[in-house]
Formats: C-alpha cells, sequence, structure tokens
C-alpha cells in the first residue's frame, strides 16, 4: 500500500494532521471516554449511557478540532481555486481520502468515492453499474437481514429494469442460510448485496465463503459495511468483494459522507450518476466528457470538512486499533448477553457464534416503545423500532425491538446501567 | 394558550392529577393505568386506515357519532404499547363529547403543554402524539365538511 499512498505528503495535511489518539497498549477505556465531550452530560439528572451507536456515533474531539480547524484557517472550495487556501483544503480534502484508501486496506486512493452516506453509495451503484449491468430477468440476491438502504435501491432498479430479487432466510442463530444461498445463485444471478454486520441483530455474515460463492456463479458482491466499519479491522483485499460502502457517522466522524469502495477498473467503467461541477472533463452544449473515477461520482462542491473530519475519526479509531476496538467491544458483548440472558421474560435475538456488540431484545409484556421510554428516562439511550429492517422484523414476528448496540467508549458499568434499568421496565408492566 | 383550553375542567382535572404526581414514574405509572383502562379496540378495527402514522409503535384511532350528544364525536383508540395507549387515553379525555367545530379550535398543543407531555416526551415520541392529534382534528374536520386546519 505504501508505495501507491506516497505520493507527496500534503503540505496542509502535515499542517494541520490530528495527532493519533490513545496508542496505549492496554485498552483504557478512561481515557478514551475523556476524548468525547458528550459523554459527561446528564439526561434528565443521570448520567447518560449512550448504547445508540448503531444509529449514529459520538465524535471525538480529534474530529471536532479536525473539522473547526478547517473552517477557521484553511476553508474553500476545492479542487478549483488557484489560491493559496483552495490548495490547502483540496491537499486536505485529497489527504482524507488517502486516510480512508488506508483504512479499508484498498490499493489505491482513486477507488476511494465520497458520497452523501452509505445510503447514497448503494444508490449510486444500482443506478449506474445496475443500470447497465442488470437487466430484465436478471437476478440480485439478498438477505432477510438487510437494512432498507440495502433493498429499496434494488427494488427501484426492479422497476426499471424488470430484473428479480431472490432474498436469504435465515437460520435460527440469525445468519443467512447457506444451503438456500447456494441454491439461489444461478446463472442470472448479476448481483449479491448483503450486510457485513447486521444491524439489528448484529450477526457477522459469513462475508468470505459468500463471496466465493457469488463468484464462482459469475456474480458480483456488495458489502454494506455499515456496522462493520468501526468494529472491526476491514480490508478489501482480504476480503475480495466488489464494492463496499459505510457510513462516517457511524465510524466516530460527521454525518453528511459516506464511502464507496470499487476496484478502480470497476469505477472506471461506470457511468456517472449526478451530474454538474467538479465531474466534467470538458462541457459543450453538444457533448460532455467526464473525468476518471472518484471525481466522476462526485458532482458539485462536496462535503468538504466533513471528509476532513471523516480522516480525522479514521486516523482517531486507527490510534487505538481496531483489533484492540474489537476485543473491547466482544468483552461488553459477553458480558452484556450473561446480563440480559438472566432476566426473566427478556428474548434476545441473534445468537450467531460470531457477532458484533448489537443486542437487539424483547420483553415478556411491555412493546419496545415502552420499553424504550423508562431507558430514557434512567439515562440509557438506545433504539427502539424497526431499526429500518421490517422484512427482518417480519421474519422474526415481533412488530419492533429494543437495541442497544455498543462502541468503542462503553464500559461494563454501563453494561450493568442497562440491566438495571431494564429491571426497572419490568417494575411499571 | 386560549380561553377555549384554561377553561376546560376535564383538562384541569388531569392537570391536577399530574401535578400531584410530581415523580415522573408516578405519572408513567398513571398513564399506563389510563391505557389499560381504555376498552380495546376489535382486531377488525385495526385496519390500516384507521393506523396513525408518526409512532414508533403501532396506534389506531376511530370516530362515531356521541350517542350521548348529539352532534358530538366519540373517538376509540389502541395501541400496542402501554404507554402510548395510556397518552391515547388522554386525548380521549379531552376531546370526546366535543362537536368537530369545538375541536377545531381546541388548542391541542396548549393542553399539551399543560400536562407537561409535551415536555416529557422526546420529539420522535412527541410526533406520535401530534400525529395523533392531527389525527384526530382531521376527523372532526371531515365531519365538520371544513378543510383541515
Amino acid at each position: 500500500m505504501s508505495e501507491v499512498l506516497n505520493r507527496e505528503t500534503p503540505l496542509a495535511a502535515a499542517e494541520h494532521a490530528v495527532p493519533g489518539a490513545n496508542r496505549d497498549a492496554a485498552y483504557d477505556v478512561a481515557r478514551i471516554r475523556a476524548d468525547f465531550p458528550i459523554l459527561t452530560r446528564e439526561v434528565y439528572g443521570k448520567p447518560l449511557v449512550y448504547l445508540d451507536n448503531g444509529a449514529s456515533a459520538q465524535k471525538p474531539v480529534q474530529v471536532l478540532d479536525a473539522m473547526d480547524e478547517a473552517y477557521r484557517r484553511y476553508y474553500a472550495n476545492v479542487h478549483r481555486g488557484i489560491h493559496r487556501l483552495s490548495q490547502e483544503a483540496t491537499d486536505a480534502f485529497e489527504a482524507a481520502r488517502d486516510k480512508v484508501a488506508r483504512f479499508v486496506g484498498a490499493p489505491n486512493h482513486d477507488e476511494i468515492v465520497f458520497t452523501r452516506g452509505a445510503t447514497e453509495a448503494i444508490n449510486l451503484v444500482a443506478n449506474s453499474w445496475g443500470q447497465r449491468h442488470i437487466g430484465e430477468g436478471d437476478e440480485i440476491v439478498l438477505t432477510v437481514l438487510e437494512h432498507h438502504a440495502n433493498i429499496v435501491p434494488w427494488q427501484m432498479l426492479r422497476e426499471r429494469t424488470g430484473c428479480v430479487l431472490k432474498v436469504v432466510p435465515l437460520t435460527p442463530e440469525g445468519s443467512p442460510d447457506l444451503q438456500v444461498y447456494e441454491s439461489l445463485l444461478g446463472p442470472r444471478t448479476k448481483l449479491v448485496a448483503v450486510a457485513h454486520i447486521s444491524n439489528v441483530l448484529g450477526t457477522v455474515l459469513p462475508v468470505r465463503q459468500m463471496i466465493d460463492m457469488a463468484h464462482a456463479a459469475g456474480a458480483k458482491v456488495l458489502l454494506d459495511g455499515c456496522q462493520a466499519a468501526p468494529h472491526m479491522p476491514i480490508d478489501m483485499r482480504a476480503l475480495g468483494c466488489d464494492f463496499y460502502v459505510f457510513s462516517s457517522h457511524k465510524l466516530y466522524g460527521p454525518t453528511g459522507i459516506g464511502v464507496l469502495w470499487a476496484p478502480f477498473e470497476t469505477l472506471n467503467e461506470m457511468p456517472p450518476y449526478q451530474g454538474g461541477g467538479e465531474m466534467i472533463d470538458r462541457v459543450t452544449f453538444e457533448e460532455t466528457t467526464f473525468k476518471s473515477p472518484p471525481h466522476r461520482f462526485e458532482a458539485g462542491t462536496p462535503a468538504i470538512v466533513e471528509a476532513i473530519g471523516l480522516g480525522a475519526a479514521v486516523d482517531y479509531v486507527e490510534g487505538i486499533g481496531l483489533d484492540a476496538i474489537a476485543a473491547h467491544e466482544e468483552s461488553l458483548l459477553r458480558y452484556a448477553t450473561e446480563r440480559l440472558s438472566a432476566i426473566d421474560g427478556l428474548t434476545l435475538y441473534g445468537t450467531a457464534k460470531e457477532k458484533a456488540a448489537i443486542l437487539s431484545f424483547n420483553l415478556e409484556g411491555p412493546h419496545a416503545h415502552d420499553v424504550g421510554t423508562i431507558l430514557d428516562r434512567s439515562g440509557v439511550a438506545v433504539r427502539c423500532g424497526h431499526h429500518c429492517a421490517q422484512p427482518l422484523m417480519d421474519f422474526l414476528d415481533v412488530p419492533a425491538t429494543s437495541r442497544a448496540s455498543f462502541g468503542l467508549y462503553n464500559t461494563h458499568a454501563e453494561v450493568d446501567a442497562l440491566a438495571a434499568a431494564i429491571e426497572k421496565v419490568k417494575d411499571f408492566f | 394558550m386560549s380561553s377555549e383550553t384554561a377553561s376546560d375542567p376535564r383538562l384541569e382535572e388531569l392537570a391536577e392529577t399530574f401535578e400531584f404526581l410530581d415523580d415522573w414514574e408516578e405519572r408513567y405509572r398513571y398513564i399506563i393505568d389510563l391505557g389499560n383502562e381504555l376498552p380495546p379496540l376489535d382486531e377488525a378495527e385495526k385496519t390500516p386506515a384507521n393506523k396513525v402514522e408518526g409512532c414508533v409503535s403501532q396506534v389506531w384511532l376511530l370516530a362515531d357519532e356521541d350517542p350521548q350528544h348529539a352532534g358530538a364525536l366519540r373517538f376509540r383508540g389502541d395501541s400496542d404499547a402501554h404507554i402510548v395507549k395510556g397518552l391515547v387515553a388522554v386525548l380521549l379525555q379531552l376531546f370526546n363529547g366535543r362537536t368537530p367545530s369545538e375541536i377545531l379550535v381546541y388548542d391541542a398543543r396548549g393542553a399539551l403543554d399543560r400536562l407537561d407531555l409535551a415536555g416529557h416526551l422526546s420529539p420522535s415520541r412527541s410526533n406520535g402524539l401530534f400525529s395523533m392529534v392531527k389525527r384526530i382534528r382531521a376527523m372532526a374536520a371531515e365531519r365538520a365538511g371544513a378543510p383541515v386546519q
């Protein structure tokens, strides 16, 4: 990778570099928490216990400062200006792309497309690659546990092209049934689009195996990495998928920016998705030629400062180490599973062996909405509802669940607070 | 707050009870009790048309003629969440037996503020509450033959 990314370190990026945080070998969660200003606040007079990281994560001061610094010291539009500020902003913006390339193990920074979020990244693939390569009768394979963002764009493509969606059911543990999956792969399968980690069940999908099986059938694979990117090391070369998407805001970075990764050759033969400035090579009223990837897919002024914030977030999690984060969260998962399983009348959904620190549950009696309301008053923030995964709710045969999703700053004491708050809910019903 | 709401004896009664229960736990317990006392809807009445959008949980609302007051409406409602069902019960206490035109001029926002419900529920849940009020007003407007405001 270094030989690919060793182009001159941008001056501005060096000047405004964010120092890596928490490089200690031991996982010092107290020190990590001190990086997140919001974690010191109270709700309803109680310390905030933030367990809604699956929906969006809080931001460390390193990200906040990087963005503040950009606006205060070197903000201008990128890729256009000949003036100094624009050059510095462009350097910092492209340095963020380099960081993201390094973070995902992409061999080339031109394989990183900045989008508005993971949702837009999937829509980009559906509208550009999908529109060109998927026709009537062609098949797209999804699983029951997909987020709506990895369902609806394909349904819209189906409306336009007449393609067919095939859905893989789940085993009782909450993992895709690989036998059925294999049987659904066929000569018409053009794409397999699946989550890397389920946002509801926490299941880490057996993506290596699923990718091999898809490739053997001649299909490409898109992975929705929204829940995976913040929780475990991801490496495009090791995964071998064809598209990977994730959002910044779940990775402790700002909202409004996400990432699409695909091999350069794939991106290079994809038509543009949106037209505008920044993405053109030459425009006349007769004809327009387009820039190479990634800029071909980044029409208009991009989320400049958000990209810089995302770069700082990547530095931050790499500073702690994704392996260390994964180990910490694994320990939280084990403890939370133990504590919640001991609560009478509580059902946990998703018991896959490979699982991230996401616990979906229901209590006998109260609705998830009731549970969330009482937890909230106890200072514990969880998500309640269908989690943008209504087909999965139908599959589980529940209207909704409560979901506690852990992040790198959560503690074992917060697991205790969650368990105590759930016990309190039981007092009410 | 309009004089309409300020002089509403039902609202005053609810508000006094709520003020007496100054602890949030007691207040939620009371709301849950109100919901439990609400007669459940028949499954057949829980249709998509009767469903109120904008809630984490499911809420259904129906309006009939009030048999006791000619020209007035009687609302019935249900939810699969206990606290939300309690909130439905609060709304029914405020709105039942009123004519469509009374409902349309009723300061619902003021009433919910008076009960401190808007402030005690997070925006998404308040949105659920306000979606319910919106539906009640829409049903009243339909009966009054007036456009929804």
